[in-house]
Formats: C-alpha cells, sequence, structure tokens
C-alpha cells in the first residue's frame, strides 16, 4: 500500500563528484509528486536513490537518510533488492524484455525471489496488472505475443503493468513520456491519475505543462551554479509553484526566463 | 469517376555511383562464396565417386565403405560433442564471472587471457594433450573405471598411456572453450543496460537479472558460438592425431586403449601413404565430414530462428 517518503539532507556522489547536496523533502502518499528542472542538475539521479538504484553504478554512493513510513532505507542489513521489489520504476525509455511475451513480462516481477504462484493466481494477477495499466482490451488476443511487437506508448504501459504486479508502495517514473507521443502520454497521463488513488507517485518530467497537469507537488531542481552540484531550489504544492513560487530561480524556469 | 487501367509506372530512385558500387561489391562476394562451397562439395563428389561404386573387399579394411567410415565417423561425433558438452557449460559461466562478478581488473586481465588462448595454434594444445595430460589421467582413469564402471563411458579396462578419447575429448574441449568464452563474452557485454536496469529494479538480484535479461538475450550468441565451437572440434586434425591411440571401432568407452580415429585425423595420419582407390576412400570421408558440418550449421540456425520474434532485434 502506499508509503510516505522522506527524505533528510541526502548527498549524492558518483564516486568523488557531488551530483546532488542537501536534498530534503517529503512525498505524501496517493498523490504524485513532480520532479522538474533543467536536465543534468539531478532529477534522475535523485530518484534512483529512493529505490536504491544508483548505487549499480560502480563508486555511486549517497549520504544522508531515506525513509519510508518508518523504515531507514539505508540502514544497515536493509537489502537493496528487497527495498527495489517494493518501489517500482518505469525507466524513459520503454523497457520490456524483449525475450518475454507480453504475459511474461507482466509476470516477471512475480516469478521472482523464488516465489511460486498457481498458474491461476497468475493468470489473475496478470489480468488486474494490464487492466490497472489501461492495456488490457489492447492486448487481451495476444499476450503470448513478444512485447516488442507493441508500439511504444503501449510498451511504456506493459512496463507500468509490470511494475504494479508486484504490488509496490511506490512508483517511480523517470521521463516516462519523453520518448512518446501526444496520444500515448495523455493515456499514461489519465493512468497517472488513476493510480494516485493507490500509490505514491514520484515522476521526473522535463515537461511543465505536463507537471502542472499530473501533480500534486512539484518539485525544483537546479544547478547550484556551473560545476557545482544540483540542489532542490524549493518544493510546494503544484499551483502555488506555477502560481506564486517562492524563490527567483524557480519562477525564472516556470515563465521561461533562466540562466 | 474513370478509373485508370495503366498501372503507376515504378517510380525510378535516382542511383547513386557508391551504392551501386557497393552493391555490386557485396552481390559478387555472396556469389563468389556459393561458388566455392559448390565448387568444394563437388571435388569431393567426384574425387570420392569412384570408392562409391567400387566393390566392397577393393576398400581399405575390406569390409565396403559404410563400415569403413563409419567408425570414424563415430569418433569424430562423440570427441567433438563431449568436448562441446564440457566447454559451452563452462565458456558460459566463465563468460559471466568477466562480465559480472569479477571486479574489473580482474575481468581485464581475464578477457585478456580468453582472447590469447583463442590464437594458440592446435599443435601446441596436441603436444600438451600428449606430453603432459596423457599421463596425467592414467590414475583418475584407473580410479573412473573402478568406481563409476557402470558407466559406459568407463568402463574400462583404463588404457596404461592415457593417449584415450578421454583425453582427446578434454584436449578439445579447451580448444573451443576461449573461442566460445570470447564471443559469448561479446554478447553479454551487449546486453542492453536498459533490461537489465529493468530486471533489477523490479527486485531481480544479479542472478535473477542474467536469467531474465542477460542469458535470454544471449542465447542466439551461445547457440552460434557452440557451433563455432562444435564446428572446430569436428574438424581438429592434429591435435587428435598427436593424442589418440587409435586401434579400436565403435565404443563408448572413452578411457580403453581402443579407440576410434576421427574422420579430419584419419586423413591426415592415411593420405602421405595412399594411392589410388585409398586416397578416394579418404576423401568419400571428408566428404562425409563436409556434410555434417553444413548440417550442423544449418541445425543452428534453425535453432535460432525457432524464437526470432521473440530475440529482441526487433
Ligand atoms: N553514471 C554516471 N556516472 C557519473 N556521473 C553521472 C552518471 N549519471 C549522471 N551523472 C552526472 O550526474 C549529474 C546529474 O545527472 P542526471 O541525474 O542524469 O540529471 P537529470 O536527470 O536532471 O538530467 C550530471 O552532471 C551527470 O553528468
Ligand atoms: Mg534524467
Amino acid at each position: 500500500m502506499a508509503k510516505r517518503i522522506e527524505v533528510k539532507d541526502l548527498d549524492i556522489y558518483y564516486d568523488k563528484f557531488l551530483a546532488v547536496q542537501g536534498v530534503s523533502m517529503t512525498i505524501q502518499p496517493r498523490s504524485v509528486t513532480a520532479l522538474i528542472g533543467p536536465s543534468g542538475c539531478g532529477k534522475s539521479t535523485f530518484l534512483r536513490t529512493l529505490n536504491r538504484m544508483h548505487e549499480l553504478v560502480p563508486g555511486a554512493r549517497v549520504d544522508g537518510k531515506v525513509f519510508m513510513d518508518d523504515q531507514d532505507l539505508y540502514a544497515n542489513g536493509v537489502d537493496p533488492v528487497k527495498v527495489r521489489s517494493q518501489i517500482g520504476m518505469v525507466f524513459q525509455r520503454p523497457n520490456p524484455f524483449p525475450t518475454m511475451s507480453i504475459y511474461d513480462n507482466v509476470a516477471a516481477g512475480l516469478k521472482l525471489n523464488s516465489k511460486r504462484l498457481k498458474r491461476s493466481e497468475l493468470d489473475d494477477i496478470v489480468e488486474r496488472s494490464l487492466r490497472a495499466a489501461n492495456l488490457w482490451e489492447e492486448v487481451k488476443d495476444r499476450l503470448p505475443k513478444p512485447g516488442s511487437g507493441l508500439s511504444g506508448g503501449q510498451q511504456q504501459r506493459l512496463c507500468i503493468a509490470r511494475a504494479i504486479a508486484v504490488q509496490p508502495d511506490v512508483l517511480l517514473m523517470d521521463e516516462p513520456c519523453s520518448a512518446l507521443d501526444p496520444i500515448s502520454t495523455q493515456a499514461i497521463e489519465d493512468l497517472m491519475l488513476e493510480l494516485k488513488e493507490r500509490y505514491t507517485i514520484v515522476i521526473v518530467t522535463h515537461n511543465m505543462q505536463q507537471a502542472a497537469r499530473v501533480s500534486d507537488v512539484t518539485g525544483f531542481f537546479n544547478l547550484r551554479g556551473v560545476g557545482q552540484p544540483g540542489e532542490l531550489v524549493e518544493i510546494d504544492e503544484t499551483t502555488k509553484i506555477f502560481s506564486t513560487p517562492s524563490k527567483k530561480a524557480t519562477e525564472d524556469y516556470i515563465s521561461g526566463r533562466f540562466g | 469517376m474513370a478509373l485508370s487501367t495503366e498501372r503507376p509506372s515504378p517510380r525510378r530512385v535516382p542511383q547513386r555511383p557508391g551504392d551501386r558500387i557497393f552493391s555490386g561489391f557485396s552481390t559478387g562476394a555472396g556469389v563468389l562464396i556459393l561458388v566455392a562451397l559448390a565448387g568444394v562439395a563437388a571435388f569431393l563428389l567426384v574425387e570420392a565417386w569412384p570408392s562409391l561404386t567400387a566393390p566392397a573387399e577393393d576398400i581399405s579394411g575390406g569390409e565396403g565403405l559404410v563400415l569403413y567410415v563409419w567408425p570414424l565417423l563415430f569418433g569424430t561425433l562423440i570427441s567433438a560433442v563431449f568436448a562441446l558438452v564440457i566447454a559451452a557449460p563452462l565458456a558460459v559461466a566463465i563468460a559471466l564471472f568477466i562480465t559480472y562478478y569479477a571486479p574489473r581488473r580482474l575481468a581485464q586481465a581475464l578477457g585478456y587471457l580468453i582472447d590469447l588462448l583463442a590464437a594458440v595454434p592446435s599443435i601446441i594444445y596436441g603436444l600438451w594433450g600428449f606430453q603432459q595430460l596423457a599421463p596425467l589421467t592414467v590414475d583418475p582413469t584407473t580410479w573412473l573405471s573402478e568406481n563409476l564402471g557402470f558407466l559406459p563411458f568407463f568402463a574400462g579396462p583404463p588404457s596404461a598411456t592415457g593417449r584415450t578419447m578421454f583425453v582427446a575429448i578434454i584436449v578439445l574441449a579447451v580448444m573451443i572453450l576461449p573461442i566460445i568464452t570470447a564471443v559469448v563474452r561479446e554478447a553479454f557485454r551487449q546486453t542492453p543496460r536498459l533490461h537489465e536496469e529493468a530486471s533489477l529494479a523490479l527486485g531481480a538480484t544479479r542472478w535473477e537479472m542474467i536469467r531474465m535479461a542477460v542469458l535470454p538475450f544471449g542465447r542466439s550468441s551461445i547457440v552460434g558460438a557452440s557451433m563455432l565451437g562444435l564446428g572446430r572440434a569436428l574438424g581438429e586434425t592434429m591435435a587428435v592425431a598427436i593424442v589418440l591411440s587409435v586401434s579400436g571401432g565403435v565404443t563408448f568407452n572413452l578411457i580403453g586403449s581402443g579407440n576410434p580415429s576421427t574422420i579430419a585425423a584419419n586423413i591426415a595420419l592415411q593420405f602421405p601413404e595412399s594411392t589410388g582407390l585409398q586416397v578416394n576412400t579418404l576423401i568419400a570421408s571428408g566428404l562425409v565430414l563436409f556434410a555434417i558440418t553444413l548440417v550442423v550449421n544449418m541445425a543452428a540456425r534453425a535453432v535460432i530462428n525457432r524464437r526470432k520474434e521473440f530475440s529482441g532485434a526487433n
């Protein structure tokens, strides 16, 4: 079920390079939180620390705390594999497994950690997840076909179905629409509004209209300066950020005057 | 509105000289390969023909062509297939270790070593097998025949020199291991980061990621590399000729002293002293080897194509 995320004074490193500095924020459950900002300011990097994907890069590490409800995600003894199974992720480019059928793609996460499910249970979950991702009607007749045969937008919804099939507590999305056409983008945005009833959603987007359309809260990231780490400039209700932001940098960015 | 009965004429696309030269060049290369293949097949057929039609008692061994070639074919297949059975899983394991488990320094060194081993001429492996490995296997094979003698492969009695099919198989396996490893490793290295991350983000362990994203993606390369290795093992001449002490016919006993030879090794050993029909007979056995290699390659292609739409190439 949807959980709250609390980040406390997080510094994020690639080896010796400090990419993001001093981020603190609270992400509310059953809401969409959008992260915006110029490219290279560390939005993806920050997002990937929330499910401990960041540390997969050799030398990458963090300093600070991330809590999911009361669980300290970076405490000693916490298994990053377990964290990732509780926090789903959708990537910029749709990445269904090309060697698997549509069905197996959705079921992929359910077969991990030697979980054994009956075929009928699996069928149920696959259908439920595909319905939740608004994809069921389009693919129900071709579940054994490869997922790579779908359109880009369908593939991205397949990836969302795959992510929610394991019933995560949080769903992270890194520019999920940036490779999609407007119609597919619309479909995914509608989907986000439905999914936030049940999940905590964090979305990185370079599209400010999108942030305004789908999110409840918006955080603005920016580089502190040339050659300096990225930082969270401010985070507030989306309506407030887009009407009366409290920082000048935010106002410049959302009004297109920037740099 | 009247329908035009004229067919629209296909639109002429202006041709660029570069395109035309390249297209001509690649077509020519393709045709050349086919011509060479047909030429080899025709040569083998023509030269083998006298032995195909000769009376049985005139063939070396005096029992006809089929009984002459069959033990050789058997020896070829059993040595090559067992060598592949040993080498292929090992190669995949090594490639996985290098790509996903070894620290970067070690991985680099290992990768370099593998490439180096792939370039060692086969006669070196043959000498090593004959000089070093064969004597070393005498004790272990004795143990095998005493304890696992119920398996036909280890029936014994064990050879006293160690120049057995067992050693030939190990030498072949070691010989084809580097090339299979090198090809498979290259394929693993090209597993899209995107798919690795997809599985990791679902909560896959590293091994689960390998099973989900890496192995299926590398599957056709594994098959291809294995066939490359099998082809080498089938055709390997010098290493087998040096290692194997030949005297027997068809047997599954890998550790005895009576071993069948292989087609390639037999040709190399017999050719210098052969004349007339004997030469034709050797060439007929070569024709069989040629056919086997073609079949193996086509089978590999079929395996790769069977699940083409799932290959990730689209
Ligand atoms: N794998 C990596 N190794 C080293 N540095 C990286 C890596 N990925 C991103 N960075 C650096 O971290 C900074 C933030 O990048 P990123 O998080 O991708 O920004 P955004 O998503 O906001 O465009 C950039 O300076 C980028 O060069
Ligand atoms: Mg990014």
